[in-house]
């Protein structure tokens, strides 16, 4: 349950470029064509999918403070925490060494087409972000860590997609001269990233403000308010003809959750 | 310092409008989206990537005869973390909130694009104190869009200017100032799209102003 949780607010709502901005430098650089934005999006998946969990392991085992201890008991107070940027990147660039000959080797056209991009993942900040905010976020589990990568990676894109593909179309609009290209874009990705904010209320449930009010409602007059409270219940869960009774379990629940 | 010559001025102050590392080579844009909320947090923003790119230009450059091609992305990168490491250390040790502010982003100038950009492009090419001047100039360029945005974000947003309230007082029961006409804060501009949307307005600012910019 919890990866299924941390998969879609990892893909929707806290979006590396929406949220985060993370990767902003490719995510302009790549999205003038859908092709290439696919097969970056591809990249930054598998690198991210990768490299996230392999980090977590670095931090649990090595950097975390106390994390030393499999070593013996006198290495229980180090705290290497502050190697973790140089130990993170440098995961990532043998990762994305790695990444860069297996593509060379299994599909030469598309390695041909990333051209500069594929090196450039390394310091993409969308990978290293997705492994710092593992780490601050304190990640769990190794699983969880994993989800987190790949949700992440499939949150980036998404982004680049939607963009890549805005930006085919709109090279036939009229854009006004100084906004055209790169200022158009940024724009667009503000009204994407205002969009993506709608997303936020996805886990909880829908609006908690409401809550409240139909609790108390049906409290206090239970005949009486059967329509107003199953009106407000249709609005979240669309249960028709529940009776007083399970409509305040609903409630009770939603709130204990 | 004398008095720099005319194509050493220039590698200051070509990356503070023509040049703009963000708004025309398109580099470094995450960390001036996510962090520019607060005007504080862009100026100490801007003043670690000005140290971390004119120190790392000159050590890129002072090596630069040494490091073999192959590995050479990987000793940017080695030097690059050192000196992010140092920045957040410091900043951990005088500046704490602020660097709960900050949280990744200190860590993300490692791969903040425009300092490998100008290791790749110019210190790998050029002497030291050149590199330090183009380091120091193309820091100051991006500072100067950090400082804008976080400027318009932190006034529109909290009505405030680092910490100090400039437009009067918002506490309903003692307005002030501009509140008592019954303006009201933004909070929209806190938010990151709004982050996006002004830099693009500085984006089509600055392409009106100079027509040779505009892409086609």
């Amino acid at each position: 349950m919890e990866h299924i949780e941390l998969f879609f607010k990892s893909i929707f709502i806290d979006n590396m470029v929406f949220a985060t901005f993370l990767g902003m430098c490719s995510y302009l650089a790549v999205s003038k064509k859908v092709k290439t934005a696919v097969g970056l999006g591809a990249a930054v998946i598998f690198v991210l999918a990768i490299t996230v969990p392999l980090n977590w392991l670095l931090d649990q085992f090595l950097l975390q403070p106390g994390a030393l201890t499999w070593l013996g008991a006198e290495y229980a107070d180090y705290d290497l925490s502050f190697l973790s940027f140089i130990m993170f990147i440098a995961t990532i660039a043998t990762m994305v060494q790695l990444v860069e000959i297996i593509v060379e080797k299994f599909s030469p056209s598309l390695y041909n087409s990333l051209g500069i991009f594929l090196p450039l993942i390394a310091v993409n900040c969308a990978i290293l972000g997705g492994s710092l905010f593992m780490q601050s976020r304190e990640i769990a589990t190794l699983g969880l860590a994993t989800t987190y990568g790949i949700g992440s990676g499939i949150g980036w894109f998404l982004a680049i997609l939607a963009i890549a593909a805005i930006r085919e179309k709109i090279r036939y609009s009229n854009v006004p001269a100084p906004l055209r290209g790169l200022g158009i874009t940024f724009i667009i990705t503000g009204l994407m990233a205002i969009g993506f904010m709608s997303f936020g209320g996805m886990l909880t449930g829908g609006d908690d403000g409401a809550q409240p009010e139909t609790e108390t409602v049906q409290v206090q007059e239970q005949p009486e308010t059967k329509d107003i409270s199953l009106v407000e219940e249709n609005n979240k869960k669309e249960e028709d003809g529940t009776t007083d009774m399970e409509q305040k379990t609903l409630a009770n629940n939603t709130i204990n959750e | 310092m004398g008095l720099l010559s005319k194509k050493d001025t220039k590698l200051i102050t070509d990356p503070l409008a023509d040049n703009n590392p963000i708004t025309i080579q398109v580099l470094g844009i995450c960390s001036a989206l996510a962090i520019t909320a607060e005007l504080k947090a862009s100026i100490v923003m801007a003043i670690s990537v000005i140290f971390v790119l004119g120190v790392g230009n000159v050590v890129i450059s002072l090596i630069r005869n040494i490091i073999p091609s192959k590995i050479r992305i990987i000793v940017q990168l080695v030097v690059v973390a050192a000196l992010v490491i140092i920045v957040d250390q410091v900043l951990k040790a005088f500046a704490y909130e602020l660097s709960k502010t900050l949280s990744v982003f200190v860590g993300l100038i490692i791969t903040n694009c425009i300092i490998m950009g100008r290791f790749e492009a110019f210190a790998l090419g050029n002497g030291p104190w050149r590199s330090f001047l183009d380091g120091i100039g193309n820091a100051l360029g991006y500072g100067v869009i950090l400082i804008i945005v976080g400027f318009f974000r932190e006034l529109l947003g909290s009505g405030t200017l680092l910490g100090y309230p400039v437009l009067g007082n918002p506490i309903p029961g003692e307005l002030s100032g501009l509140y008592a006409l019954g303006y009201e804060n933004n909070g929209f501009m806190l938010l990151s799209p709004m982050a996006l949307i002004v830099v693009g307005i500085i984006i089509w600012v600055q392409r009106s102003k100079n027509k040779a910019l505009i892409e086609d």
